[in-house]
């Protein structure tokens, strides 16, 4: 292929970016470069209306290694319901990309969940892996 | 009787009574008695997807020890580990998956828990009460059916953590049968609700009460167009969203229709004759409808 169009569509990370989009890497244990942004992510995902961005935005951030991702709200709607993981064609699991991001913010103290406010009325009827599954994935 | 490890995991024992005990009766019925595991501990719900966490398959790994203790003594003769609950099924099988893909992992576990009477060797096989029933054959079931839900219109619905991701599926991640072969066989009629593979909102319940309650709207009324009576779940969590999160649904959308869901294993102990009365608590009452088939079913014998 021609060199000079390859120089062109070259994206060259700055070195902070490079750090945080090979640190969502190692915790996630995916490989986010592989991602084409097919939209198959976001077009399966059940939770998807909620989000502010799409699950491919999300990957797109990662691999840019933009860090705005982290004020992003997509993460914290993701159940891990791995709609996206059974059907990414690429072999991405992005539930666990949205994991590695969860895992940043709380291991920063950051935790989503205040307990305080479950009211005793929804206390008394939760189940306990409702509780448990939240505590774990909201909190650090 | 070939009995058999059983996990029943923390939600069984508390929320969700009525699934453990009308998967023991229905499983003592078809031959399988269920030796609940000593000691066991909560698995942690939901399997912790980041690589460094090592200490989150702790829990897990305790319990599969303790299938191994189990094991060793003449109180088991299929040494598998039966678990009811979907997502302690998810959780104890990646865990063991990992286990056996990393010989370093399970080392270094081994290691940390070195008060325990055995290492973990990593050979532990799981399996789901579905799985099992898929052993003993619809056929089987259907011959044991003492009273046929002839006319009841039955929605499965299947959720998250027993089909994906794919390495724990018990089934064709998009398109199961399982729930709907054994309700066939016992007689029911299946309608296909095509929103049973989605997500209920698991445990966003907590916090995002009014987000569960529209994945709830729209799998309800998935089962309400196609004409259903009753949908069955194999996970406590869906059960509980699907049920008691009808309060919400029906609260912000007028045309919601109220539909009762209950466990598999609570219809087929209803088709094997072995009871009703298994208790939980509802939003939706299962009861009305449940006893005028009953009395039907009775009534025309």
């Amino acid at each position: 292929m021609n060199e000079r169009f390859l120089r062109i569509k070259r994206i060259v990370l700055g070195p902070r970016n490079r750090e945080f989009s090979k640190k969502v890497e190692e915790l996630s244990g995916e490989t986010v470069n592989l991602c084409e942004q097919c939209g198959t992510c976001s077009g399966s995902c059940p939770m998807v209306g909620e989000m502010d961005i799409t699950p491919s935005f999300m990957m797109r951030m990662v691999q840019l290694g933009e860090e705005e991702v982290l004020e992003s709200k997509t993460f914290w709607i993701c159940a891990s319901c791995y709609t996206c993981s059974v059907r990414c064609p690429r072999g991405i699991d992005p539930a666990k990309v949205a994991e590695a991001l969860r895992q940043i913010k709380l291991r920063a103290a950051l935790d989503f969940l205040d307990i305080s406010k479950i009211t005793e009325e929804e206390a008394k009827i939760l189940p306990q892996i409702a509780l448990v599954a939240a505590l774990r994935k909201f909190t650090g | 009787m070939t009995r058999m490890p059983y996990y029943p995991g923390c939600t069984l024992k508390t929320k969700a009574q009525n699934y453990d005990l009308s998967t023991r009766a229905v499983f003592r019925e078809l031959g399988i008695d269920l030796v609940e595991l000593p000691r066991w501990n909560c698995c942690g719900a939901v399997f912790s997807l980041v690589t460094d966490d090592l200490l989150r398959q702790v829990a897990p790994i305790t319990n599969l020890i303790r299938v191994q203790e189990l094991q060793g003594t003449d109180s088991v003769d299929d040494p598998r580990l039966v678990v009811p609950c979907a997502m302690c099924f998810n959780v104890l099988k990646r865990a063991n998956a990992r286990m056996k893909d990393n010989p370093e992992d399970l080392k270094k576990i081994n290691d940390f828990l070195y008060l325990e009477s055995q290492p973990y060797r990593g050979e532990v096989q799981i399996i789901h009460t579905l799985e099992l029933l898929k052993e003993i054959s619809a056929k089987r079931i259907k011959e044991q059916v003492k009273f046929p839900l002839l006319g009841l219109k039955v929605s499965p619905y299947y959720g998250c953590n027993l089909l994906r991701p794919k390495d724990v599926a018990i089934d064709n991640p998009e398109n199961p049968t399982l729930l709907e072969d054994f309700t066939q066989a016992l007689g029911a009629e299946v309608v296909f609700n095509n929103r049973r593979l989605r997500c209920c909102g698991s445990y966003q319940t907590v916090s995002e009460k009014g987000l569960v309650a529209d994945l709830v709207y729209d799998i309800i009324m998935g089962a309400a167009r196609a004409g259903a009576d009753l949908i069955i779940t194999a996970c406590p969590l869906c059960s509980f969203n699907l049920d008691w999160r009808q309060k919400e649904a029906m609260e912000a959308h007028s045309d919601h229709k109220l539909i009762p869901v209950i466990y598999y294993t609570e219809l087929m102990a209803l088709a094997l004759g072995i009871g009703n009365g298994f208790g939980g608590e509802h939003f939706v009452d299962p009861q009305p409808l449940l006893q005028k088939f009953l009395e039907k079913e009775k009534g025309g014998i």
